[in-house]
């Protein structure tokens, strides 16, 4: 009887345990404190994986039998704006990417111009941060021709990316710093397996940074800004995923 | 002098005793919020890629009356417990795992991968450690090392009769660990906790880059995942074994010797 009893507590307990454990643990996942200290895993995740290999080191290419059967979107699927299905409507003929902040020589470049410029075309495996993966060929202008233009001046650390899609109100945006930026596979592409990207791809410009997970490459990309800081846009953290869901800036993980 | 005699009479050496309470609570917290991750999306693919509109070899579904999980061409009912479950409030939730599963408990994708990588960092170092100072104190040559002896197939069936028949130590054997709990052992420690920690660095975009042969070696980016989740159901089944013998070895005494350390002589065991 005594052993039942003891045996009976020690479940009641254990269960007890198991319900406080979960709560605790919601606890201290709302706490922004201990957020910050399981964070610096991420900071670990960032040092040690652009410590390995010489930090330009590509990502995996595949051939034209690799395909995805169909590559899926996410995200904002169609920016719904009146300027942007006017846009869409002419062909983007008179989409702009403009170039501001810390450049020397600000650009602004007409969709046009970027198909005249050198292209660079990768078959390169997208991985969400929900798990998923989806194989696409992308062509597009390597970022570093357009930096090369605009010459950044010698403060500018973040290139960030404005988008014309809004999200729960919100205008998506991203940033990358100046590694990946000029990582020969960094493209601003306008082709999505040998077609135009379509729009819910992100047409007519999406940024591919392709050693970051898929919220990182934006989408509908209509500007280029160069700061020295990321505490100034948005609410700071560098992307609206990172600013409304909490996701790391640093997505190589 | 004293003191590594006394070690010497320990069933559990420190360093095993220590690593194996890290381990347990990593594996817990790896455990649940891998679950929560896999949540983002219930589904399980080989090869390279695999999204919502290529085919899953194991995916979850739930609709608003049931919750199932298909394996190849075999549906599994799951209502209650996997795709079609109440929260605390009695609210229906069409999540994969149910909340008391995965944490936090409520879906929340960033957090859980922060939790995640956060214990596998502790994890690993954990591991690593414990390889190395368990080479250095001779439990592996000692305790873990398999010998001639005991790999033959008539030692294997005695100890399988043995654990049948609920009898986990044989009087007078010299080892601590039977050759079932050395091969559970070794394999769990050499074999699935790497293979849990390799298959994760598959997955990061960044690690591709670095490492492509890393991915290639499982297959693609999808097939490390599926293997990482494997892995992980392994792990809670070796769990669920664990304490079965525990319970049936003695629980309170085993646990204390897995606290204080025990005595070698003494060689009941889990």
């Amino acid at each position: 009887m005594r052993k039942m009893l003891t045996r009976r507590t020690l479940i009641a307990t254990g269960a007890l345990g198991a319900g406080s454990l979960l709560s605790g643990c919601d606890a201290l996942s709302r706490s922004q404190t201990f957020q910050n200290i399981l964070g610096s895993a991420e900071d670990a995740n960032f040092l040690v994986q652009r410590a390995l290999g010489d930090r330009m080191e590509l990502a995996s290419e595949y051939s034209i039998n690799d395909l995805s059967p169909k590559f899926r979107a996410n995200g904002t699927r169609d920016p719904g704006t009146p300027d942007y299905a006017a846009s869409a409507a002419q062909g983007f003929a008179d989409w702009q990417l403009r170039l501001t902040g810390l450049f020397k020589k600000p650009q602004i470049f007409s969709l046009a111009a970027l198909l005249s410029m050198p292209q660079r075309t990768q078959i390169t495996r997208h991985d969400c941060v929900e798990g998923w993966s989806a194989i696409g060929q992308w062509t597009g202008v390597p970022l570093k021709l357009l930096l090369d233009l605009a010459q950044l001046q010698d403060s500018a650390k973040f290139l960030v990316f404005h988008c014309a899609d809004r999200l729960g109100g919100r205008p998506y945006y991203e940033s990358i710093d100046l590694l990946d930026a000029f990582h020969p596979q960094t493209i601003m592409a306008h082709r999505l397996n040998g077609e135009s990207v379509p729009i819910e791809n992100g047409a007519p410009l999406r940024l591919r940074v392709e050693r970051q997970l898929g919220y990182k490459h934006a989408k509908y990309v209509t500007g280029i800004e160069a700061v020295a800081t990321l505490d100034n846009v948005g609410e700071g953290k560098g992307g609206y995923w990172e600013d409304v869901g909490n996701y790391e800036w640093y997505a190589g993980i | 002098m004293i003191k590594s005699q006394k070690n010497m009479t320990k069933r559990h050496k420190l360093t095993t005793r220590l690593w194996h309470w890290v381990n347990a609570l990593c594996l817990l917290v790896l455990v649940m919020s891998g679950l929560t991750i896999f949540n983002a999306h219930p589904r399980l693919y080989w090869g390279e890629y695999g999204s919502s509109d290529d085919y899953a070899w194991a995916a979850v579904g739930s609709s608003q009356t049931l919750g199932y999980v298909r394996l190849g061409e075999t549906k599994i009912e799951t209502t209650g417990f996997i795709g079609n479950w109440r929260d605390s409030n009695g609210q229906i939730q069409k999540w994969a795992f149910p909340g008391w599963a995965t944490i936090p408990s409520y879906y929340s994708l960033a957090e859980g991968r922060r939790w995640h990588f956060f214990f596998a960092w502790i994890f690993s170092v954990g591991l690593a450690f414990f390889m190395i100072r368990s080479m250095f104190n001779r439990h592996v040559q000692k305790d873990l090392h398999i010998s001639r002896a005991e790999w033959r197939p008539s030692n294997i069936l005695r100890d399988v009769e043995n654990h049948l028949r609920l009898r986990f130590h044989e009087t007078g054997s010299v080892n601590i660990y039977n050759i079932l709990q050395k091969f559970s052992y070794v394999g769990v420690i050499f074999i699935l906790l790497p293979l849990m920690i390799f298959t994760g660095l598959a997955m990061s975009p960044a690690m591709d880059a670095n490492w492509p042969w890393l991915t290639d070696i499982f297959g693609g980016r999808q097939s490390a995942r599926s293997i990482h989740f494997i892995g992980m159901s392994l792990l809670v089944l070796f769990f669920i074994v664990h304490m079965i013998t525990l319970l049936l070895a003695g629980p309170f005494k085993q646990t204390w010797a897995m606290v204080t350390g025990g005595k070698r002589e003494d060689s009941d065991h889990a």
